[in-house]
């Protein structure tokens, strides 16, 4: 009597502490929604629904397996003496063939929607639309992020605006160790290499300022290097250019270069211009020998790419 | 003072800790040191330690050995969680929490890398000393002061990354130490070169044991033990072995690559001068994923042996299970690219790696259904072992649903390198590894012991470390999504993830008290070893041969060679009828003598690692030299066994059971 009264309250207090969890879970998510699971722009969005879908299919194998263990565990264990005992068999051709079928066909499922949508989203693939794509530059410098665009002719530090509905082509770089870029409501992130230039691809629905962040540990500065992404109608755009074109910093070679050295928490900051080509010098730098960054620059003046 | 320079290279008194917590963690070091130094010399053990254990070649003390050092680094690597826990609970806005970015980042590092390479591959190639041997019927491994020499390797790694408590600094560049950021450029200090010399030197020891074992399976099984006979343990170990001897090879050439870049001025993976950090990405992972599955395969083999042991039934398509493990070991060298889908690739390349990948969740898959069958109409015990094998199988269903999920290259992009992964990894080695070593700990305790274990603190033990994981790692799949990149020592409160941080804490609090129950249980069964002692040599009515010794278990481990005529060798002999051994029976024994060779190496290797690292030159010079003459001088010894006379084997076999000496 005394023991089923222990585990009595036993279950009752286990029941109490999952339902406060629960309650506590339900309250915490009314105030904080997962970015990943809030997507805000189209390849956020057809990244969430695969989290979603692929979830959806595991589950078809997670919860039998949670119930076939539950079940046979509470079923066969040696308290209860009824049960059937079989200490002999061992093997069944259908059902071992069932278990090698069963999740083999979930994968192959899977893998055709692996294939699809590593085409489909494929980072380095441009967006359809019918606007004409934005380019902006990415630099991962220690511990800040660089923006320059290029059409435009401005730059701006850990803050960058675009149109909303607009394709932004990010090309990514570092001048540091590898880190990664990520806004993680608005798409999956790309390695920012030093001496490689990588390609994400992402587009806003709407307006909005998101949060985007380093995702590979870079030295010392690394928690702190976040930055604003900021979506706004194309209006608010154009205004913004010609706003930072009017501030008085540029960023020359000589001001890049002692941007480049190492600090933490940076303010935002704007420049009004960029010497030309310095994306491209920034990218040479580890891949030609300092003597030769001349020539590569004087080509890049010219109109000369990589 | 060029005299100093050139004696001791870049070491002076600045290499002595400063901070609060790096002071605190050398002088735990100090203190443990001269806590067992002391110890031994006030009891006069140094000799009795020197013969029976520094110099034995017996894998029975070796295994005991490489798991008291895993168990160790495994507190030592659980305080460096805490401390991450205690950081990432406190450091948000205004407040900077505990430690600084420097040491968190070095805490971080030395936590993954003592949980892999010193708790993992201890554990791992502890029990395999232990029951490999017995398992097949065996009295020794192939090559037993090679072992020797393996276990020596991993302490001498052990003790360097240790020192770095105590010398100088630990890397903080991560537990894989990508370049460009572990080269000179960005790291200067002496930490990377601690890291590449402690996983170098323990590393090399890996390797010759993968080799030393794969032999002893394949050339030392009993007579009559074909390979679809050997107990699955076995098959997992064999399986294990070999993907030792092809992945840490590259471990060891990415390492010396690293190391070149660093001391000598090379540029294999530095940014400039033609170097390629990328290469060295893909080489880490081309040993790291197969070490996934070298830590996960035996403990696979461990929850093979409890689930029909306590189930008290054949486990359940054999033949499955052997294809589930060589389909594991090829499909993991084909999958290294998924830990770096975002390295821009291409669509092609990324398809490929996560399409194998997720291959590896079918014959996955196929050993959980089969443990599940091995349960159906048996008759379960559940003992301490089985809880922790129903821990494993929820949360490793679960991790493994969220490690297909990333095998998704774009679902990957918005969950890479964040706590959603920490989260993943986490429980497929924590439930997967870690659980399936304590279970096997447990259930093969009183073979080498004479007694059990307490039941009842470890089955608290293991409810706590179920509850505590839960709490722990949960949040952290959460945190994930809503963002939080991993490492991180320090975040904005307006992001209002302190939250669920402070639930992980209370989470690792919870496995913290698992742990105390652990440690209680030990004393505990210590303490009253006498109510649990194993007088038959069989305590959980077992089914492998290491059940028909006597507990503990004799030098020569079988006083007659078994006989094997099927699988489950012992469960067959214990149901057909008993034959008396009569003492005409037994014959001569040869075993090898112990040695001092491991040790000399190891102790030489230690002092070349801390050679280079704080380029000592002279130092480490001497040393490798020291390393080769004792090999030579090891070689020209042809005295190297001895025997025990058959009717002293008469003897041992016929003196009285444990029980009847502590009475």
């Amino acid at each position: 009597m005394g023991l089923n009264m222990s585990k009595k309250y036993k279950s009752i207090a286990l029941g109490g502490l999952i339902a406060g969890l629960i309650v506590a879970a339900a309250v915490y998510f009314q105030n904080h929604t997962p970015a990943v699971l809030a997507p805000r722009g189209i390849i956020a969005a057809k990244e969430r629904n695969l989290i979603l879908v692929s979830t959806l299919l595991m589950l078809l194998v997670v919860i039998p397996v949670f119930i076939m263990t539950a079940v046979i565990a509470w079923k066969y264990n040696d308290k209860k003496t009824s049960t059937r005992y079989t200490p002999d068999w061992d093997h069944s051709p259908v059902l071992e063939f069932l278990w090698w079928a069963i999740p083999g066909v979930i994968i192959l499922a899977l893998a055709v929607i692996t294939w699809n949508s590593s085409h489909d989203l494929d980072p380095f693939k441009p967006i359809v639309s019918n606007k004409p794509p934005i380019t902006i530059q990415v630099v991962a410098l220690q511990w800040k992020w660089l923006f320059i665009y290029p059409q435009q002719n401005i730059a701006s530090l850990n803050i960058v605006q675009f149109p909303k509905q607009t394709p932004i082509n990010f090309e990514v770089t570092a001048d540091a160790p590898m880190n990664s870029f990520w806004i993680p409501q608005l798409g999956g992130q790309i390695y920012a290499m030093p001496g490689m230039s990588t390609q994400l691809h992402l587009m806003a629905d709407s307006e909005g300022s998101y949060r985007g962040a380093s995702a590979n540990i870079s030295g010392r500065g690394f928690a702190s290097m976040n930055f604003i992404a900021k979506s706004t109608s194309a209006d608010d755009f154009n205004n913004w250019v010609q706003l930072v074109k009017q501030t008085k910093n540029n960023l020359s070679l000589n001001a890049y270069d002692s941007l480049a050295k190492p600090t933490q928490n940076n303010p935002l900051a704007y420049y009004s211009s960029s010497q030309e080509g310095l994306y491209n010098r920034i990218v040479m730098k580890y891949m030609v020998p300092a003597s030769q960054l001349p020539y590569i620059n004087a080509h890049n003046a010219h109109g000369g790419g990589i | 003072m060029p005299i100093f320079a050139s004696l001791l290279g870049k070491l002076n008194f600045h290499a002595l800790p400063h901070d609060t917590v790096t002071k605190g963690g050398a002088a735990m070091v100090v203190l443990s040191g001269i806590a067992v130094i002391g110890l031994l010399t006030y009891t006069k053990r140094w000799k009795w330690l020197w013969r029976e254990w520094l110099t034995t070649v017996d894998p029975k003390k070796i295994g005991v050995m490489y798991i008291i050092v895993a168990l160790v680094m495994l507190l030592r690597g659980l305080a460096d969680a805490v401390l991450m826990r205690a950081q990432q609970a406190t450091s948000v806005g205004a407040h900077h929490g505990v430690i600084s970015d420097n040491t968190f980042q070095q805490v971080f590092s030395a936590h993954g890398t003592i949980m892999i390479f010193f708790v993992g591959m201890g554990l791992l190639f502890g029990l395999i000393n232990l029951i490999v041997p017995l398992q097949i019927g065996a009295r020794d491994v192939a090559f037993p002061t090679l072992n020797a020499t393996s276990f020596w390797l991993f302490a001498s790694g052990m003790a360097l990354i240790n020192l770095s408590l105590v010398i100088g600094e630990f890397s903080a560049a991560g537990w894989l130490a990508y370049p460009p950021l572990s080269e000179l450029a960005y790291s200067p200090g002496v930490g990377v070169d601690y890291w590449i010399w402690a996983l170098q030197i323990a590393g090399i020891g890996s390797l010759i044991a993968g080799i030393n074992f794969l032999v002893t399976i394949i050339r030392m099984r009993a007579p009559g033990m074909s390979l679809m006979r050997m107990p699955m343990f076995v098959w997992s170990v064999l399986g294990t072995m070999a993907l030792v001897i092809f992945a840490f090879p590259i471990l060891t050439a990415t390492l010396t690559m690293l190391a070149l870049d660093r001391t000598l001025g090379m540029h294999f993976f530095t940014a400039t001068s033609g170097g390629n950090p990328m290469m060295y990405v893909n080489l880490i992972w081309a040993w790291g994923h197969p070490e996934v599955y070298i830590l996960v395969l035996p403990a696979f083999g461990v929850y093979s042996e409890v689930v029909a042991t306590f189930s008290r039934k054949r486990l359940f398509g054999y033949r499955s299970m052997v294809w589930a493990i060589w389909a594991i070991v090829f499909l993991s060298f084909t999958v290294w690219l998924h830990h770096f889908f975002t390295m821009g690739a291409g669509a092609d390349v990324n398809a490929f790696f996560g399409i194998m990948t997720m291959l590896i969740a079918v014959p996955t898959g196929v050993k959980i259904f089969n443990w599940l069958f091995t349960m159906y109409r048996g008759r379960i015990n559940f003992a301490s072992p089985m809880i922790w094998f129903l821990g494993f199988v929820f949360l490793f269903t679960m991790g493994g649903a969220a490690g297909v999920l990333m095998a998704v290259p774009p679902a990957d992009f918005q969950v890479h390198n964040s706590l959603f992964l920490v989260a993943h990894f986490h429980t497929m080695i924590i439930s997967g590894v870690v659980f399936g070593y304590l279970a096997g700990i447990t259930y093969w305790f009183p073979k080498f012991f004479g007694f059990k274990l307490n039941e009842r603190l470890g089955k608290l033990a293991a409810k706590c470390w179920i509850v505590g994981f839960i709490l722990a790692f949960g949040p952290l799949y959460i945190l994930g999504l809503m963002g939080a990149t991993r490492r991180l020592d320090h975040y904005d409160a307006s992001l209002g993830w302190q939250q669920l941080f402070i639930v992980a804490a209370v989470g690792v609090a919870i496995i913290c008290v698992g742990v105390g129950f652990q440690i209680l249980q030990l004393v505990v069964s210590i303490w009253q070893r006498k109510k649990t002692v194993d007088t038959t040599g069989d305590p959980w009515n077992g089914r492998t041969l290491e059940w028909s010794t006597r507990s503990p278990v004799p030098v020569y481990n079988f006083a007659i060679i078994p006989k094997v005529v099927g699988r489950d060798a012992f469960w067959a002999a214990k149901h057909s009828p008993k034959t008396q051994l009569k003492p005409s029976d037994y014959k001569d024994i040869r075993l090898p003598k112990n040695n001092p060779l491991g040790i000399i190496i190891g102790g030489l290797a230690f002092g070349m690692g801390f050679g280079i690292i704080w380029h000592i030159w002279w130092l480490s010079a001497v040393c490798l030299l020291g390393i080769i003459y004792a090999i030579i001088d090891r070689s020209t010894n042809d005295d190297t066994e001895y025997t025990i006379k058959a009717d002293n084997i008469a003897k041992l076999e016929a003196r009285p059971l444990i029980q009847e000496q502590l009475a």
